[in-house]
């Protein structure tokens, strides 16, 4: 699978509560929750992401509370897929569970706000287009891959329970 | 194999041999949560893949705690889908508002939380319990949903880092100051992904409230866990919670779930911590700490006393110390609010709840509220408010241009009798 889009450049440390406020919490609905993505630090952030764009960060992205919202909202504003140097762990399997694409990276710095990227998932290249640079990170171990390859936790669990 | 704690207790809940940090494991859980914000997404997710019946509804526990009782038609809306789940499936740990508390201190107090359990919440103060020796974690509604169907959870396997603290702590400091310096020293990504293991002769005389405040942090340090090894504190804590015959636990169980002693950390933190002031945690970060006594220009608009970190009843004992005869800082809000019924009876009965409102102060039934800017104590733009909750992040209690400052209840009283930061020791 291949993911083009341009990069929105953030800092250290995103916790959840700037990716979707808590008042915001009342409601699971992806596109409600993405028209406030980010809204608390960045407030215009909805409206300079096309759909397919990119979201770029430093250490830790996705500190914070549990709330699954978090990666709703990322994907319910348009963004196809977080790169960042480090992720907290349970953004990182909430990512997982409902399939929002992340790559971790940790030249995620060399990248400016702006640039155009392509990301391979399956064998873990980063392209950097405007740059003309290429990365290459570590594929996810083949537990991940295969809920990762079942579109999320729940497809992979209805295929092994029976209901 | 030597192993840590929280080795252990993973292992016994896997059909494995053996486990290894990094290794990802799926394992049998013994306890699940959801509250008003997480589980209603869960519930969906649920009965969108086709289940009709959960796989064991006592291993299932529904509270309504972030937006109740309901702030507003759309919170009641979120309530309402705990309700009707617990209703339907035949939950019986549900816990409706009269019998509610804020989760993290109504679980173990309830005794639904056990030495040796594997416990997974869809929330992220989960890591709260492993005070009580278990290992406990925070997980998104996907996974509690997913335990809905098969009672199973995976797991990367964390490496352990241990932290040791000695020496004597000085009047006024307590659990929450020894979380607050740990998170200072290392960091909010210090022990991401790492099982955190608090040891030493200090926390062996911690109460277990104080437990609770240390684990309950965990998470702010990126922490999966935040272990203490059960000792007799534990087990008379547990044998006073615990009243079924289900409940039964053994002395002999206790003594099992200790770190071996040639078990691998991947860091050890040794700290002597008996010159350690009472701290503060400044905007935007937890790990942005300081001395209160280094604090004193900094004027409050409001203060906070509760949550699932510093809402029990010894924190409210000490904030009820310091306020007795007291009258806070006028135009100061002061809002109190204890993190369980039982609690908030008991400190109605020692007459802590007529000291707080004596001296000012708002007295409320169990929410988490304030603490994620849900209700009853919201920041407007410029307010700077002390709160004995968890996370100063930006607008985290209200306006993205409001300030919030985290502290233990002591400085919290004290600051709101003076109305800006401050060492309890000087109002005494």
């Amino acid at each position: 699978m291949l993911i083009k889009g341009k990069a929105h450049k953030l800092g250290d440390d995103i916790n959840t509560d700037d990716i979707i406020a808590a008042k915001y919490l009342v409601s699971s609905d992806a596109g409600e929750l993405g028209r406030h993505c980010l809204e608390n630090i960045k407030p215009d952030f909805c409206d300079k992401v096309s759909a397919g764009d990119i979201i770029v960060a430093g250490k830790n992205f996705g500190c914070g509370s549990s709330r699954e919202h978090a990666p709703l909202a990322i994907k319910g504003c348009g963004i196809s897929a977080v790169v960042a140097k480090s992720f907290a762990g349970i953004f990182f399997r909430n990512a997982i569970n409902i399939g929002l694409p992340f790559v971790e990276l940790s030249q995620a710095k060399e990248i400016n706000d702006g640039d155009l990227l392509e990301i391979d998932l399956a064998n873990g290249i980063i392209k950097n287009l405007t740059q003309n640079q290429a990365y290459k990170t570590q594929a996810f171990p083949e537990f991940l891959q295969d809920i990762v390859k079942e579109g999320g936790l729940m497809n992979y669990i209805k295929g092994r329970v029976t209901k | 194999m030597p192993y840590t704690i929280a080795e252990k207790i993973l292992l016994a809940h896997t059909k494995k041999k053996d486990i290894c940090p990094g290794d990802f494991i799926e394992a049998d859980i013994d306890l699940a949560l959801g509250n008003d914000i997480t589980a209603p997404l869960a519930i969906a997710e649920f009965k969108k893949a086709g289940f009709k019946k959960v796989l064991d509804r006592d291993k299932i526990v529904l509270v309504p705690d972030h937006f109740a009782p309901a702030k507003d038609l759309r919170s009641a809306n979120q309530c309402k889908i705990l309700a009707d789940f617990a209703k339907e499936q035949k939950i019986k740990n549900y816990f409706e508002i009269g019998c509610m508390g804020i989760e993290h201190a109504l679980l173990p107090e309830m005794g639904l939380v056990l030495p040796g359990d594997l416990v997974i919440g869809a929330d992220s103060h989960t890591c709260t319990y492993g005070a009580l020796g278990c290992y406990a974690t925070g997980v998104g509604s996907t996974d509690l949903a997913r335990s809905f169907i098969d009672g199973k959870c995976w797991f990367k396997v964390p490496a352990s880092v241990k932290f040791i603290y000695k020496g004597k702590l000085n009047k006024w400091v307590g659990g929450k100051d020894l979380i607050l310096y740990t998170i200072g020293k290392i960091g909010v990504d210090g022990a991401l992904y790492k099982a955190m293991e608090f040891s030493g002769p200090v926390i062996v005389k911690l109460g277990m409230d104080e437990r609770f405040t240390m684990s309950n942090m965990a998470i702010e340090a990126g922490g999966r866990a935040g272990i203490i090894e059960p000792d007799d504190i534990t087990f008379k804590y547990i044998k006073e919670v615990t009243r079924s015959p289900g409940h039964q636990v053994t002395r002999k169980r206790f003594d099992t779930l200790k770190s071996d002693k040639d078990a691998m950390y991947e860091r050890t933190y040794e700290w002597d911590v008996s010159d350690l002031e009472p701290q503060v945690a400044c905007p935007h970060l937890p790990s942005n700490v300081k001395a209160a006594s280094a604090l004193k220009e900094v004027k409050l608009n409001q203060v906070v006393i509760g949550s699932c970190t510093n809402g029990r009843l010894s924190d409210l004992r000490i904030a009820a110390r310091l306020l007795k005869g007291k009258k806070i800082k006028a135009g100061l809000k002061l809002i109190v609010i204890p993190a369980t019924q039982k609690i908030y009876l008991e400190a109605v009965k020692e007459g802590l709840a007529q000291d707080f409102v004596k001296a000012g102060g708002v007295f409320s039934t169990p929410t988490c509220g304030p603490c994620l800017g849900g209700h009853m104590g919201i920041l407007t733009e410029g307010e700077a408010c002390l709160a004995t909750t968890n996370r100063n992040f930006i607008g985290r209690m209200g306006s993205p241009k409001s300030f919030v400052y985290l502290s233990g209840p002591a400085v919290a009283a004290a600051s709101a009798v003076t109305g800006r930061i401050t060492h309890p020791d000087y109002i005494v």
